[in-house]
């Protein structure tokens, strides 16, 4: 890793008696795409928000670029944002929204037109300067606050859910029209959004984060392959967990024991190291294979045997709802590749899958409603 | 409709001309036409009096305006200045509503941002207080402030008379400028800062220009209730007089014509600042349309 371009050290916010942010630390390097994820309410904004000066933290400090920051208000900080309700000056035209910042700093005149045409360009929006910004769609306004924040060329730009006006075909659009962007100008990104599959498909690292605390922070592979607490397994695409009790046996291979009495095995460096023995074991649905229940058990493989309850054709996939273990539900995803027979559900069948894609984790306190929503 | 009969074909609903239909007119249709000329005749006639009348003629020794038509004249616009006390009150209610108007603009604007973004100790009673001063008699703020200027020992004059309107104007413009406020996106003014601004350049290059048609807004309300203010004005002036402090003493011994002349110059003033207001809403309407649909 390069140098560390924004670090939260102990970092809390309260809002009255409730922590909004509660002692959380973050590292984040220079030009990395770095994302904020969680559901609603969990502190992303305001964390964002102390990065750019807005809030005040109550306790810890904020460095950017080496120096504490924590007392400089935002006009005083290198540190662009783009907000989620972009925040366009209504009564400036395209070209004097974007060249705000730059009069700011008394750029000369001739670099002002030249920097506001090069960002416009970047953002894929020539011609549109004369225009006020309420001539313009949804997306091309994003683009705007986009360009009027690269423009200052910002040491960290800081985006909260700026897709989340969008629809979901300008939002994919969009998704890879920044990460197109972020790439080329190489400035650290600080993404906030809620939706998984956006944080996943353009962060280069990603926190998730659950009441003011960051649950897991790690490249998305990481996350999603190795999610470390029963939370993050479920907020990060769908997931099998089973209860079990951790068995420390070998060396390199370790074991769970469900409550059938059934084991699951995987390799010993995936078993983190603050752990209890109560845990839960994972598996992703993708990761599953799916067969009526006869024969032998392939040697080697983690398998559990239960009743297949509906099985729903998706088109690319095969969706299977299956009664496992302790009547726990388990989800499988088997890839339509149109060779074999789907089975038909009140069979029983058993489901394998590999030692290493098997994961373990915390149990997480129950979710909230609202958390649920998400 | 015959050459229809005669085609034995049946034309298809593309072909036919669209039939023109009478339009059924019930009476409740005329209810609102009537009612609105009836609405503006009635807030009407007696400006139209006052600008017909100040064209007419006046032979008397001591011109005075009456209901009698004497004869069209323009007399009294060249002779507008011909009344010798009349001109100097004129002028001290301009002077007085312009001071008053800028005075009040600015407090009611600093008053309105402080509601809208703070909130502090007596901002319940504060907003109490704007609307008691515009509910309550005039009658009653008039005699209570003098007897605050009586009891303060100031001497009434200019300075009692600005002191009284700059009071009864602010809370006119302060509403009229928190309206224009509620609507404002205070994320406007974080994303000034945050490319750079200072709070002090915000207000100027954000802030302000956003609210300023609120703010004008106020001001033309302040100008036009302190130019023609009659009773706190007579309360507060003590030897100053007001244009219309003039009118009601010129009230009972006749009224000369140069008084509807100079209520013309007034209302057609205020007729052009209304006219020149709405073309700036206007245009400021036409660069902001609706965002399209998709
Ligand atoms: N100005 C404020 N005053 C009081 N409470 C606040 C304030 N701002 C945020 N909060 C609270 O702090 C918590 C975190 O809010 P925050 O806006 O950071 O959430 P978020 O993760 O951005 O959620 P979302 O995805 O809905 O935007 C919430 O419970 C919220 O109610
Ligand atoms: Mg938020």
């Amino acid at each position: 890793m390069t140098e560390i371009d924004v670090r939260l050290e102990r970092v809390s916010k309260f809002f009255g008696d409730v922590p909004a942010v509660d002692d959380l630390s973050l590292d984040i390097a220079e030009g990395e795409f770095f994302s904020l994820l969680g559901p609603s309410g969990c502190g992303k904004t305001t964390t964002l928000r102390m990065i750019g000066g807005f809030e005040d933290p109550s306790l810890g400090t904020v460095y950017l670029g080496g120096r504490d920051v924590t007392d400089l208000p935002p006009y005083r900080r290198d540190v662009n944002t783009v907000f989620q309700s972009y925040a366009l000056f209504p009564h400036l035209d395209v070209f004097e929204n974007v060249a705000f910042g730059l009069r700011r700093k008394k750029v000369g005149g001739k670099d002002i037109g030249q920097r506001v045409r090069d960002a416009m360009s970047l953002v894929d929006l020539e011609g549109f300067e004369k225009r006020k910004p309420s001539q313009m769609s949804g997306g091309q306004q994003q683009r705007v606050a986009l360009a009027r924040a690269l423009v200052n060329r910002p040491k960290v730009l800081l985006l909260d859910e700026p897709l989340g006006a969008l629809d979901l075909k300008l939002r994919k659009q969009m998704q890879l029209e920044l990460k197109r962007i972020q790439e080329e100008v190489g400035i650290t990104f600080i993404y906030v959004t809620h939706d998984q599959e956006e944080a996943m498909t353009m962060s280069d690292r990603l926190a998730v984060m659950r009441h003011g605390q960051i649950e897991q922070i790690g490249a998305p592979e990481l996350v999603y392959e190795s999610p470390a607490t029963e939370f993050v397994a479920g907020f990060l695409g769908a997931s099998n967990l089973l209860d079990g009790e951790l068995v420390r046996n070998q060396s390199d291979v370790a074991t769970v024991r469900l409550s059938t009495g059934q084991d699951i095995h995987f390799p010993a460096s995936k078993v983190p190291s603050d752990i209890d023995t109560l845990v839960k074991v994972g598996v992703r649905p993708e990761k599953i294979s799916i067969e009526v229940d006869e024969g032998e058990p392939p040697a080697g493989a983690n398998w559990v045997s239960g009743l297949l309850r509906i099985a729903t054709y998706i088109g690319v996939s095969h969706q299977y709802k299956v009664e496992g273990p302790g009547g726990t539900e388990l989800t499988v995803y088997v890839q339509n590749l149109g060779a074999e027979e789907a089975p038909a559900p009140g069979r029983k069948v058993r489901l394998t899958w590999r030692p290493e894609h098997t994961f373990i984790v915390k149990p997480s306190a129950a979710l909230s409603p609202e958390e649920e929503e998400e | 409709m015959s050459a229809l009969a005669q085609d034995t074909s049946i034309p298809s609903a593309k072909d036919l001309a669209p039939v023109p239909r009478e339009r059924r007119r019930r009476w409740t249709y005329y209810t609102l036409p009537v009612y609105s000329s009836a609405f503006f005749l009635y807030l009407l006639i007696p400006i139209t009096f006052m600008v017909v009348y100040s064209f007419n003629q006046s032979h008397s020794a001591l011109p005075q305006v009456t209901s009698k038509w004497q004869g069209f004249t323009t007399q009294w616009y060249q002779q507008w200045n011909g009344v010798p006390d009349l001109t100097p009150a004129f002028f001290l209610s301009i002077k007085l509503a312009l001071i008053a108007t800028v005075i009040s603009a600015t407090l009611g604007t600093l008053l309105a941002l402080a509601l809208v973004r703070y909130r502090f100790r007596g901002k319940g009673a504060t907003e109490q207080m704007m609307f008691t001063n515009i509910a309550a008699p005039e009658i009653v703020l008039g005699a209570s402030l003098l007897g605050f200027f009586i009891t303060l020992n100031l001497p009434r004059g200019f300075s009692t008379l600005l002191i009284a309107h700059v009071m009864f104007c602010v809370a006119y413009v302060t509403i009229t400028v928190r309206a224009r406020l509620s609507g404002f996106d205070p994320m406007l003014e974080q994303a000034a800062q945050d490319l750079g601004a200072t709070p002090w350049v915000t207000f100027w290059k954000i802030t302000l220009p956003l609210i300023f048609p609120g703010i004008l807004a106020g001001a033309l309300l302040a100008f036009a209730l302190s130019i023609d203010d009659f009773v706190t004005s007579n309360f507060v002036a003590g030897s100053s007089v007001t244009f219309p402090l003039w009118v009601y003493g010129a009230v009972k011994v006749g009224i000369p014509p140069q008084v509807f002349v100079l209520g013309t110059a007034i209302f057609s003033a205020g007729l052009v600042l209304a006219v020149l207001a709405l073309v700036f809403q206007g245009r400021a309407k036409k660069a902001r349309p609706e965002p399209e649909e998709g």
